[in-house]
């Protein structure tokens, strides 16, 4: 294409292309069989009758289609990434975080601190593990980067908050004791294994 | 004697007002539920039983709300355009005869304010004269769109008006009288005198003028939201938008009441239903076609408006009555 063609403004000597291409009515007789065929053929009726036919769908046969969001909640899919969850062990309902600062280190919002300290045993132990949600852009790089699978993301959607900054504990995402048995487990690196009681081994203590 | 006809009078004025004022209320409840079906959804579901009282709320949304001016608009003819489409939506419905006569503690009660004797003439005058309303709102409002608006007030409802005055000629023609009570008494023979037997073409006409004057779907570029914005009612807020509201609503049941008095017979017993159930039923049939056409057919262009008002709806009545003339001149 040269500089010729593109100065060139004439539509008519263009190769343009019909998208539309009906057949419009030539003479005056064809107009008046046109609108004849429209007045008369009862299109609109057939409109009347689509409408009707929803009505009753929606009335009678329990086709309406409106889910009353706050009392009912479609599904969503199991991979949802909504609001963090700290997942426990499931043997004790001990922390399975261990505090290893991964995630607040990743956290492209800066919105993840830890808080921890030595415990007795020496081992690392949270004190207090708290997520501005406010800030959080749920981009996944916590769940992702933590080793033992101890962060990750659920699927409660409903953050909705008063303030900019609204801020989650270290209570608000960790599995409560009581649930515990109905925690779910996400498959990954540091996943318990579905048949992990058949791939348990005795410690060899021979040696 | 004179004294008891003007209490009459006024109890009657009062109650037509009152209960057309619900009603407009009431049929907006209704249109969003029936709407709301015909789109598989629930309409008002959560004020009162069934969404019921969504209409006190808003009422009270309307009442409550500023009563905004804006800065260039022209005041006086601003703030009395509503008040013209509201009153003359009532006072067309003086000359509507409602129900049949009936006793009420030993009195005879006529449910129609004034039975002139050219009330056809009389209700489509008045109706004629509401047009001013939406026009002089639209100019006045200091808004481009709703001076579009005003501008296809004229264009729409005068040219309509040609359509069902002359639609209405020919039913007017075979009775022989403008009272809308001896055009009802005229097909007091059972569902075979009714008119829209005798007159299909007129009946069909009348129906689509309604629609247009009414401002009802098919026809309602008035106010066309997709194109300008809300018309002549872009400026108006709160209560004088409400009275534009009541007066659509109450030229809706005047036309309705209209078609059921001219071609469907009217209060004329039916069967067994008495004539008072009978036109209520009839006006709710009309009502519920009215909200059904909404739900199904898309708006028309204003040329294809202007289109099909002078070059098919007037040949058509024109010929609908000359038809009828050669008809009653050679029979």
């Amino acid at each position: 294409m040269n500089i010729n063609d593109l100065k060139e403004r004439d539509t008519g000597s263009q190769e343009y292309i019909m998208v539309q291409e009906d057949d419009y009515p030539k003479t005056g007789w064809e107009q008046f069989k046109q609108v004849l065929a429209r007045s008369v053929k009862g299109e609109l009726f057939v409109g009347l009758k689509i409408t009707l036919k929803m009505m009753k769908e929606a009335l009678f046969n329990d086709n309406m289609h409106t889910v009353q969001y706050p009392a009912e909640k479609l599904p969503i899919g199991p991979r949802y990434r909504a609001m963090h969850k700290l997942l426990v062990l499931l043997e004790s309902g001990n922390d399975r975080c261990i505090s290893c600062g991964l995630c607040e280190k990743i956290c492209i919002s800066n919105c993840i601190r830890i808080d921890s300290e030595i415990d007795k045993d020496s081992r690392k132990e949270v004190l207090d593990y708290s997520i501005n949600l406010g800030r959080c852009i749920f981009c996944g790089y916590c769940a992702e980067v933590c080793p033992e699978l101890a962060i990750v993301h659920g699927g409660r959607y409903e953050v909705g908050s008063e303030q900019r900054a609204h801020f989650g504990n270290k209570e608000d995402f960790t599995t409560p004791m009581d649930k515990l048995l109905s925690q779910k487990e996400y498959p990954g690196f540091g996943a318990v294994s579905p048949n992990a009681d058949e791939r348990l081994k005795k410690t060899p203590t021979s040696y | 004697m004179e004294s008891s006809i003007l209490i009459e009078t006024v109890i009657k004025v009062i109650v037509i007002l009152s209960v057309f004022s619900a009603l407009a209320g009431f049929t907006t409840y209704i249109e969003r539920k029936i709407l709301a079906f015909m789109q598989r959804r629930l309409g008002p579901t959560n004020v009162g039983p069934s969404g019921l009282l969504q209409i006190l709320c808003d009422g009270a949304k309307l009442f409550t709300k500023e009563d905004f001016i804006p800065q260039n608009a022209i005041r006086p003819v601003f703030m009395i355009a509503p008040i013209i489409t509201a009153a003359t939506a009532f006072i067309a419905m003086t000359a509507v005869p409602f129900f049949p006569e009936f006793e009420m503690f030993g009195y005879t009660v006529r449910p129609i304010v004034a039975d002139v004797n050219v009330g056809v003439l009389f209700v489509m005058g008045v109706a004629g004269i509401g047009h001013y309303g939406p026009l002089l709102g639209g100019m006045s409002s200091a808004n481009k769109w709703a001076l579009l608006g005003g501008a296809r007030t004229a264009i729409q409802l005068l040219s309509y008006e040609v359509v069902s005055g002359l639609a209405l000629l020919s039913p007017i023609m075979v009775v022989g009288s403008l009272s809308l009570i001896d055009i009802n008494n005229a097909q007091s023979g059972g569902l075979l005198d009714w008119f829209v037997w005798s007159q299909p073409m007129a009946f069909i006409l009348f129906v689509i003028a309604g629609f247009a004057e009414t401002n009802r779907t098919p026809f309602d570029l008035l106010e066309h939201e997709a194109e300008i914005v809300a018309g002549y009612a872009t400026e108006y807020s709160g209560m004088r938008w409400g009275m534009f509201f009541i007066g659509e609503y109450a030229n809706l049941f005047t036309i309705s009441f209209l078609v059921s008095l001219v071609f469907l017979g009217g209060f004329n017993d039916l069967w067994f239903i008495p004539g008072g159930i009978a036109i209520v039923l009839k006006v709710a049939a009309l009502i519920f076609f009215f909200l059904w056409t909404r739900a199904s057919w898309p708006h028309i262009r204003p040329d294809q408006l202007m289109w099909l008002c002078w070059k098919i709806l007037m040949p058509l009545c024109i010929i609908n009555i000359l038809a009828t003339g050669f008809y009653l001149m050679l029979f």
